[in-house]
């Protein structure tokens, strides 16, 4: 029993390490910015997740109990890794005024990270909190 | 009761959390878990102006598999297109896919969901919420990118938040 456990977790680790160097890999390779973010945030999330059901697999097996930490870290990735890429663009297009002429104009007012800042002296300013209820 | 818990999903989640940071579920745990869970969104009330209504809590579970199937299919089809494919062959362009949700929290869930899943980043939201910037690392078509947001999350997501 403990061999399967064991191929098992093996093979789930080396699954999980392809495609971290995947992920690197097209981080690295692929040309320009809006592309290189789909690797870290598609290809590691595997990698990643493989890695974390390798080690419940292992510490369940080890200790005889349930080993439910690693969710914890699957969820907070899923949590955090589309809004890291998310502020990257809109960061990346801000920057780049040619990039925004390529744009695709929206229906109605027009995208979130162009349109000017509002000016209501009344709005509660960035890092303020809003008066309590 | 709406003053006791003022956001009884927020509550359910933090003990849920908890339980899990500290890997047991002995009822000290489960004690604590539940006065987490009661005075956190109690004394961060202000930051969370609206209530999440959650209309059909069963579907998420429908949700989670199919974005679940997804990630794994789309981690696939991104390594081939890493190994094989990456340089200027690769089609890739900004779509603008308009929706209709009603709730931010469901914008949110959408616009991470669609960063997760094949071949597509969010990049921007409209500033009336009403549309999302997509781009796609390599799409053939894509008005079958968004016909595939449109129906596959978009419609599952307007279900489950009322």
């Amino acid at each position: 029993m403990a061999t399967v456990v064991e191929i098992v977790v093996a093979a789930l680790i080396v699954i999980g390490a392809f495609f971290l160097l995947v992920g690197s890999l097209g981080l690295a390779k692929l040309p320009d910015l809006m592309r290189r973010l789909h690797a870290p945030t598609k290809a590691t999330t595997l990698g990643i997740g493989a890695t974390l059901v390798a080690s419940m697999i292992a510490f369940t097996a080890a200790t005889g109990s349930l080993s439910v930490h690693e969710l914890l870290i699957a969820v907070f990735l899923f949590l955090t890794a589309p809004v890291t890429a998310h502020m990257i663009a809109k960061a990346h297009m801000l920057r780049h005024p040619a990039l925004q002429q390529q744009l695709p104009s929206p229906p109605g007012t027009g995208w979130a990270t162009l349109a000017p800042a509002p000016v209501d002296p009344e709005a509660p300013r960035t890092g303020e909190m809003p008066p309590a209820p | 009761m709406r003053r006791l818990v003022p956001h009884p999903v927020l509550s359910v989640v933090i003990a849920v959390v908890w339980l899990a940071l500290v890997n047991s579920a002995a009822p000290g745990h489960v004690l604590l878990a539940a006065v987490l869970g009661l005075a956190i969104p109690h004394y961060s009330n202000r930051y969370w102006p609206d209530q999440v209504v959650i209309r059909r809590p069963l579907r998420i579970v429908d949700y989670i598999a199919v974005v679940a199937w997804d990630i794994l299919v789309s981690n696939v089809q991104v390594a081939w297109l890493v190994l094989f494919r990456s340089g200027p062959r690769l089609r890739s362009v900004l779509v603008t896919v308009p929706i209709d949700l009603p709730h931010p929290t469901a914008i949110t869930v959408l616009t991470g969901t669609i960063t997760m899943t094949p071949g597509t980043v969010s990049a921007d939201v409209a500033a009336d919420g009403r549309a999302v910037l997509v781009h796609c690392l390599d799409a053939d078509d894509p008005d079958a990118v968004v016909h595939q947001i449109k129906d596959r999350y978009e419609r599952r997501l307007k279900e489950i938040f009322a």
